[in-house]
């Protein structure tokens, strides 16, 4: 993304690679790299694209096509960690989403047109805005923690979906809906598609507007922004509304990829792998400065994750334990007290006289 | 108050403490002696080294050089724990204690009593309902949850759990911060009879009055040096007060005569003008008014009501009674954002917590109010916020480069700078600085002070609130005087004004209603304590 600079070299560095290993993309991105390289060695033809029935095919089009709803659930938490919040309701969101899409297509008496799926994913989507929204006066006008806050709408959502689906799962037909989740368009997937456009628009707004500033400012700290007459309250509540439009959309996408609704598992632990995002990232958990760039590259780590566990034939029972392996590892990595004694150790082993930092 | 001139052997002698922070003295070369019997006071202003002796006689600060004798053998404590078994009990503010434990529990921990296996409870209850009965709180159940119980009581209970030990010193920081003033008399009574029982006590209160009625001594600290010590019953007030607050820069005198050149006469027209303004449990009505151009002195010490103020003239906090009328019309202030929006801007004391956002860069601290009144969607381009930010570079001392860097590595006295950048980029008609001076060095200090008398200049209406005196004196055309939560008085000023004339005006606010004046002086008056000896 072109929406971060990159970190200002101000310590004596040591050349120009001293510079790209300071930057705060450098851990993420190697170790997105290194995944790759692993799944390269195990089959050589990963990283191979095709073109098959006129559209792009092979394994980084999978990555980029699965990593959509992670991307734009991920994107609204980065601003909601921003403000020193968290948001455990996204998953509920999506389930409901797109519940109460499939069931508006499932019950028209036309599902198949294009007028149809456009008005179901208009109505999911404010539905989807207005529980955003429902966070957002739970936090900023009610006060109440935004873990506990949104850890209501977290379990009463997945119920709400069950009720809209009458504790079925809804499948439809829909051939502009299917469209969304599982078409291309440029070759491309139009999920894919979707989610990145969304992902660069909310990227050039924070970064070309002043609402990226305003939103660190309060994260880093309340108090004083309030003082400086920054409408604080406003801020956290619009950021929470937005983890629910994306949340929703997100919804969408993957209710139209299976084209089905399954309130009990659409979604399920994505508020996990969200945080995972954004913490990979490079965004403390703490707020106040946020990457979205970071958040990007984490996105991309975990789909690339998931595919590689199966690609390399890991047994599904051991799955979460690989995961939570390479999260650690990266996390690890990005963890300033681990990079000094990696410092300190590299020093030892080959004593140029360099300057390091710190 | 009992003069005692029969004293017995000191307790603790404390002999040349010097204490450093960050290369800072922050104590020098000061001596203190407590004997049993009697209460001593240690006064100060903020930043005067208080809360640090007490630490160095506690164990938490590290001593650079000095001795601490205790019954006459040196004793310097490392730790609380071995100040504790030398007979020193601190009391904490309620604030430390654990509202979800009992008030048994609280009473006990760090030295419940045990037997073979685990804590003896019923054992724990007597002993701490025992600790309790002395301080006459008898009714209240040690198995209560602390968070049931008044501030007043939580209060007490923190002194409970410091006098279950028999502590031979006892030492207070600030008891009575939490209390209205029937309590805090009652938390007086308490320490005036452990001072009987043979105890001596330390004592830290910013409220004057109780001070004066509690305490036998009293030992002055100004800057971390000892500048004074008094037998409470032969101090006046003002001569106190005085070297509390030290005496006159000369450096900036020829500011003063600059100020009293133009001294403005005042118009008589308020440009904001606050009428019965106060708010329940900080401050009591009060009447203010500011005209453009002037500079309006806010002097008191400190809990005396000057930030309260401020800060509800400021929409900081809401008034709950008065009402604001800018340039005529009654105005709502309901956040700092709305104060803004009608050009009132207000820095707070708390640089730190209140002032700087530390992760963002200069720039973005200097240009952050002004963006946030023009919006979010509206961004300041490059252009314009070095347009903003040019303009403050050479008295902020920093180079272009500077700009780009987390304002949290800034000095205190860059940061209050930048802080004060922030709100007069927003072009404010009223501008009301909260100890701008404070813990900043002299030439900070003068640039900041200049800044204000130029300003005014400008027809900007200034509010000046600063814990010294003379800078008050030296900048004000009108001084506002509070004590006690309240407005006291207003003086015009001139050359007859000086430090003394406010010094007596706190000091004879109280001589006067001294007495026979006591019909509830002190209800609503938080700690004021008025309550006469």
């Amino acid at each position: 993304m072109s929406a971060t600079s990159p970190a200002p070299s101000r310590a004596p560095s040591s050349g120009r690679l001293g510079t790209v290993v300071r930057h705060h993309l450098f851990w993420p991105v190697a170790a997105l790299v290194l995944l790759l390289a692993v799944n390269t060695v195990f089959r050589p033809s990963f990283l191979r694209v095709s073109i098959l029935d006129g559209h792009l095919f092979g394994s980084p089009i999978d990555i980029l096509r699965n990593c959509a709803p992670l991307m734009l659930v991920a994107l609204g938490m980065t601003l909601v960690i921003a403000t020193r919040g968290i948001d455990l309701s996204v998953g509920a969101v999506v389930a409901i989403a797109g519940a109460v899409a499939l069931t508006y297509i499932a019950r028209s008496p036309d599902p198949g047109s294009a007028g149809t799926a456009l008005t179901a994913m208009g109505i999911a989507l404010v539905l989807a805005l207005a529980l955003g929204t429902w966070n957002g006066f739970l936090v900023s006008v009610v006060g109440i923690q935004p873990i506990i806050a949104t850890l209501i709408l977290m379990t009463a959502g997945r119920g709400i979906a069950m009720l809209i689906t009458q504790g079925q799962i809804t499948t439809v037909t829909s051939a502009p809906f299917k469209t969304l989740g599982a078409g291309f368009w440029l070759g491309l997937p139009v999920a894919t598609l979707v989610a990145f456009g969304v992902f660069a628009l909310v990227a050039v707004l924070t970064r070309r507007t002043a609402l990226g500033m305003l939103v660190e400012a309060v994260g880093i700290n309340p108090s004083a922004s309030r003082l400086a007459g920054v409408q604080a309250r406003t801020i956290v509540w619009t950021v929470f509304a937005l983890s629910g439009l994306f949340s929703g959309l997100a919804g969408l996408v993957l209710a139209s990829n299976v084209m089905a609704a399954d309130a009990n598992n659409a979604g399920l632990f994505i508020e996990l792998d969200a945080i995972l995002a954004v913490v990979i990232g490079g965004t403390s958990l703490a707020g106040g400065k946020f990457s979205l760039s970071g958040t990007f590259v984490g996105v991309l780590i975990i789909a690339t994750l998931s595919l590689t566990v199966t690609n390399l034939g890991i047994s599904p029972l051991v799955t979460p334990l690989f995961k939570a392996l390479v999260v650690a590892a990266v996390t690890l990595l990005q963890s300033p007290v681990m990079r000094r004694k990696l410092a300190e150790r590299t020093r030892r082993v080959a004593p140029e006289p360099k300057v390091v930092a710190r | 108050m009992s003069s005692r001139t029969d004293r017995a052997a000191p307790v603790v002698e404390m002999y040349g403490i010097t204490v450093e922070r960050g290369g800072v003295r922050v104590l020098d070369d000061v001596d203190l002696t407590l004997h049993p019997g009697e209460v001593h006071a240690i006064m100060g202003e903020n930043g005067a080294g208080k809360s640090t002796l007490i630490g160095a006689l506690t164990g938490t600060v590290p001593i650079v050089s000095g001795d601490v004798l205790v019954d006459g053998a040196a004793r310097t404590p490392t730790s609380v724990a071995q100040s504790r078994a030398e007979g020193i009990a601190t009391v904490f503010q309620e604030s430390h204690l654990s509202p979800h434990l009992t008030v048994a529990e609280n009473v006990m921990i760090g030295h419940e009593v045990r037997r073979w296996f685990g804590i003896d409870w019923a054992a724990n209850r007597e002993r701490a309902s025992a600790a309790l009965a002395t301080l006459g709180i008898e009714d209240v159940d040690p198995r209560t949850p602390l968070a049931a119980l008044s501030p007043a009581t939580k209060q007490l209970v923190a002194v409970a759990r410091a006098i279950v030990l028999e502590p031979r010193v006892l030492v207070l920081d600030e008891p009575t911060s939490s209390l209205d003033a029937a309590e805090a008399a009652r938390l007086l009574g308490v320490v005036r009879r452990l001072r009987d029982q043979g105890v001596a006590v330390l004592f830290v209160s910013h409220f004057l009055e109780q001070v004066f009625e509690v305490s036998d001594r009293m030992t002055v600290l100004r800057g971390g040096r000892v500048v004074a010590e008094y037998r409470t019953a032969e101090v006046e007030r003002a001569e106190l007060i005085s070297k509390m607050i030290g005496e006159d820069i000369d450096a900036l005198q020829a500011l003063h005569s600059q100020r009293l050149a133009h001294h403005y006469a005042g118009s008589g027209e308020a440009t904001l003008r606050a009428t019965s303004i106060g708010r329940r449990g900080s401050l009591e009505p009060t009447d203010v008014d500011l005209a453009r151009g002037e500079v309006v002195g806010f002097a008191g010490l400190r809990g005396s009501g000057r930030t309260e103020l401020a800060r509800l003239m400021s929409g900081v906090e809401r008034a709950d009674r008065g009402e604001l009328w800018l340039d005529g019309a009654r105005v709502q202030l309901r956040s700092p954002g709305a104060a803004l929006r009608y050009r009132i801007a207000m820095s707070s004391e708390n640089v730190r917590e209140d002032g700087i956002v530390a992760g963002l860069t200069v720039r973005e601290n200097i240009v952050l109010a002004l963006q946030a009144l023009r919006g979010w969607s509206r961004p300041l381009s490059r252009g314009e916020q070095d347009a903003v930010v040019d303009t403050y570079l050479d008295a902020l001392h920093l180079s272009r480069d500077d700009l780009d860097r987390p304002a949290g590595e800034l000095s205190g006295g860059t940061q209050q700078k930048v802080l004060v950048a922030r709100l007069l980029a927003t072009r404010p008609h009223v501008l009301i600085l909260d100890e701008p001076t404070r813990g900043i060095d002299i030439a900070a200090k003068l640039d900041i002070q200049r800044r204000v008398a130029r300003l005014a200049g400008e027809g900007v209406a200034v509010v000046f609130i600063s814990s010294q005196l003379e800078e008050v004196v030296r900048l004000s055309d009108r001084i506002v005087v509070l004590k006690d939560r309240e407005k006291i008085g207003e003086l015009s000023n001139g050359p007859g004004v000086t430090v003394d004339t406010i010094v007596e005006m706190i000091a004879a606010d109280l001589d006067e209603l001294a007495p026979g004046d006591d019909d509830g002086a002190g209800a609503a008056d938080g700690a004021g304590g008025r309550d006469v000896t």
